[in-house]
């Protein structure tokens, strides 16, 4: 059986297995977008400043399913949250391993299943959710394919007043050297549904690069609230494009921490569509890059409704010859009155060589709001340094507290204090790993 | 001389201007000594250049705590050796906690690879903390952010009852406070006296000395100590304004 991604009878024989005749029809629009759509080039101001040497879609395959053992081994690893209200493990885009949710949410009509499922049982919640937003923000090629191979992923769905109180739990692992995965997360939450979701994106080891094109669409009915947290963590081998879309209606209440250490090159886009009155968004975002890393973040803040509230802090902590790039746009659109808007984007130089790139911009149409855009750029506090030198505390160790204070703004904001080690966890393995120490000048 | 911190002939200089000159202080184990002076006259920039600060530089002179000259020392090695540098204006250290902060602060002073015991460390931190009417929640906030003078103010003493220096100096610890949160970081203070520490004040009122009485008092003006004197010195200081103080140096 073809394989390798960029040939047409590979696609042609994903179609062919696909049961469900809409989501066949689906995957064979998105690949058409595919070849329609350009790789990108560095002259699109949406790629301003990207490095797209290492953008390439060649040599990669869809994997076939890991051995039992290595499942085995893989569900073991899945556990990093003990409390949660369910699991879904996929592991190379299979579906390895389901802790279903407590019978009483699924006596109150929430689903969670996985897309092939939902697909046959719920076929109007995807003809209504699934992938269609599309993206502004550059990754269109990316989202295509992404389409176009859909298999993996899951959909959430929460009735109206229902409450999940316990996260929802998904681990996306990469296995196989040359894997391209495509984990999807669609989220919808009624109105007044309460619901929160880790997304795990890991590797099983260091070094076998993986190709992941990731998407998420995520709803918010009236009064709803969703609090979205979406963990990168692939091995520094891999590529890594996450296109994110959230729409917030009216009242609704939108948390969400993106935390990104993996990949060699990963980008990552978020979208936020503010329809309805008096939405609240708060949007964080948490990067490492080492190493000749590059992380790539574009996003974008659309307020349609008035009243409503969006709030995006993102940190950016850069050593060695690693780069980002942090390009934030606000819309406000001519009703938007009374919109408060702002956009933060902080980086932390740690190495002469990293390099922070920050495009802030803001289109405002209204004329009755507050929106602010700021980005700093900068090195470590020496007045800090110094008070922490001067209670005794030697140079390596302040600072190590210093940088972990960087973060630590950012990984407190998951309000989930299992899950706020587990980053401090991942965050310390990445500094462990690295071959030198962190210069001290 | 052992059981001293002793100050000899230090000269110092800020970006090229020399603000201690030949600036000499004994202060024995077991007393309190209070430094007073009108603004501008270099009690900060002693405390600065005692604590390691690399703006401040030394052109001469040595201080000498316990016999060992800390002059040229790093500033976390000064403060190991069992300086404690209670600051004007404390650093706000975002996303670093109280709790790990005077944690990482002790485990310095251990002996590499010990083991650290948590519980006791606790223990003590809570007993402390009670004592300055600290909340314990402030354990798991932010080192002095967004705190008020007075919690700032308290924060250091409660640095300096956890780490146990030989010497401190407490740097306008009573600038910013009101009446009630001065009485509470005083208190701090008294607690602490005793012969296993030597204590420098550095104030430019005399209302703290209502709470903390020093056993000696010394005048500082113009880079130098020009007069040293027991509590009463204060009082007088007090009733004339630094004004007279002037006056006498610019006779001399």
């Amino acid at each position: 059986m073809p394989t390798a991604i960029l040939s047409q009878e590979t696609i042609d024989s994903q179609i062919t297995d696909t049961a469900v005749p809409a989501l066949a029809k689906l995957k064979q629009a998105g690949w058409e977008q595919f070849q329609q759509t350009p790789m990108p080039k560095r002259t699109m101001e949406r790629w301003r400043f990207a490095n797209l040497q290492h953008v390439t879609l060649e040599g990669y395959s869809i994997p076939a399913a890991p051995s039992a053992d290595l499942q085995k081994i893989i569900l073991d690893k899945s556990n990093l949250l003990s409390e949660i209200s369910a699991r879904l493990v996929f592991a190379d885009g299979y579906l390895i391993g389901t802790d279903s949710l407590p019978s009483e949410l699924a006596a109150k009509g929430v689903i969670l299943a996985p897309l092939s499922e939902a697909a046959q049982k719920h076929p109007k919640l995807l003809e209504k959710y699934l992938l269609k937003s599309g993206t502004e923000l550059g990754g269109d090629k990316f989202l295509a394919l992404h389409q176009a191979y859909l298999s993996s992923g899951y959909v959430l769905y929460v009735p109206k007043g229902v409450e999940i109180e316990k996260p929802v739990v998904i681990y996306n692992w990469a296995v196989s050297a040359g894997a391209a995965i495509f984990p999807h997360t669609l989220i919808v939450a009624e109105d007044n549904a309460r619901v929160s979701v880790v997304d795990f994106y890991l590797s099983f080891d260091e070094t076998s690069p993986a190709l992941a094109t990731s998407a998420a669409d995520i709803h918010a009915g009236a009064g709803a609230g969703v609090f979205r947290k979406s963990v990168q963590n692939w091995n520094e081998a891999s590529q890594s494009y996450q296109i994110d879309t959230t729409h917030a209606e009216q009242d609704s209440t939108i948390t969400s921490v993106s935390v990104n250490l993996g990949a060699k090159r990963a980008r990552f886009e978020s979208a936020i569509q503010i329809n309805g009155t008096a939405a609240n968004v708060r949007l964080y975002g948490l990067t490492v890059a080492d190493r000749d890393q590059e992380f790539d973040q574009r996003t974008l803040q659309v307020h349609n409704a008035p009243g409503a509230t969006s709030d995006l802090l993102y940190k950016n902590a850069l050593l060695d010859q690693a780069r980002t790039i942090f390009s934030g746009m606000i819309r406000v659109a001519p009703d938007a009155q009374k919109t408060d808007a702002y956009q933060t984007n902080r980086n932390l130089l740690l190495s002469p060589e990293a390099e922070a790139n920050s495009l802030p911009g803001l289109e405002i149409e209204a004329n009755d709001v507050k929106c602010s855009h700021g980005a700093t750029t900068g090195q470590l506090d020496t007045s800090e340094l110094f008070y922490m030198l001067a209670r005794g505390i030697p140079k390596e160790t302040a600072y190590e507290l210093l940088v972990f204070g960087f973060f630590e703004e950012i990984i407190e904001k998951v309000d989930n204090e299992e899950l706020a080690e587990t980053l401090r966890n991942f965050v310390q393995d990445k500094f462990r790993r690295r071959e030198t120490k962190l210069s001290v000048s | 001389m052992s059981n001293t911190l002793d100050i000899r002939n230090l000269n110092v200089s800020v970006a090229e201007r020399q603000i201690l000159k030949n600036f000499s202080l004994t202060v024995p184990k077991g007393e309190v000594h209070a430094l007073m002076g009108p603004n501008g006259t270099g009690k900060s920039t002693l405390a600065k250049a005692l604590s390691g600060h690399e703006d401040y530089a030394v052109i001469s002179g040595e201080a000498l705590l316990d016999g060992e000259n800390i002059i040229g020392a790093e500033p976390d090695a000064i403060a190991r050796a069992g300086l404690f540098m209670a600051f004007q204006y404390p650093s706000e250290i975002p996303g670093v906690t109280i709790a790990n902060f005077i944690r990482a602060a002790l485990v310095a002073r251990q002996p590499k690879g010990a083991p650290f015991d948590a519980k006791a460390y606790y223990a003590r931190l809570y007993e402390k903390m009670d004592a300055l009417k600290m909340d314990r929640k402030f354990t798991s906030r932010s080192v002095n952010e967004g705190f008020s003078g007075g919690e700032k103010k308290r924060c250091e003493i409660l640095q300096m009852m956890m780490l146990e220096p030989k010497y401190a100096i407490m740097d306008e610890t009573d600038s910013g406070l009101d009446i009630d949160a001065l009485r509470i970081v005083a208190d701090g203070v008294n607690k602490m006296r005793g012969p296993d520490i030597g204590i420098l004040v550095i104030t430019h009122y005399q209302r703290l000395l209502d709470y903390i009485v020093p056993d000696k008092v010394h005048v500082m003006y113009d880079g130098k100590i020009v007069r040293s004197g027991d509590k009463d010195l204060a009082l007088e200081l007090e009733k004339k304004g630094y004004d007279w103080v002037k006056e006498e140096v610019a006779i001399a």
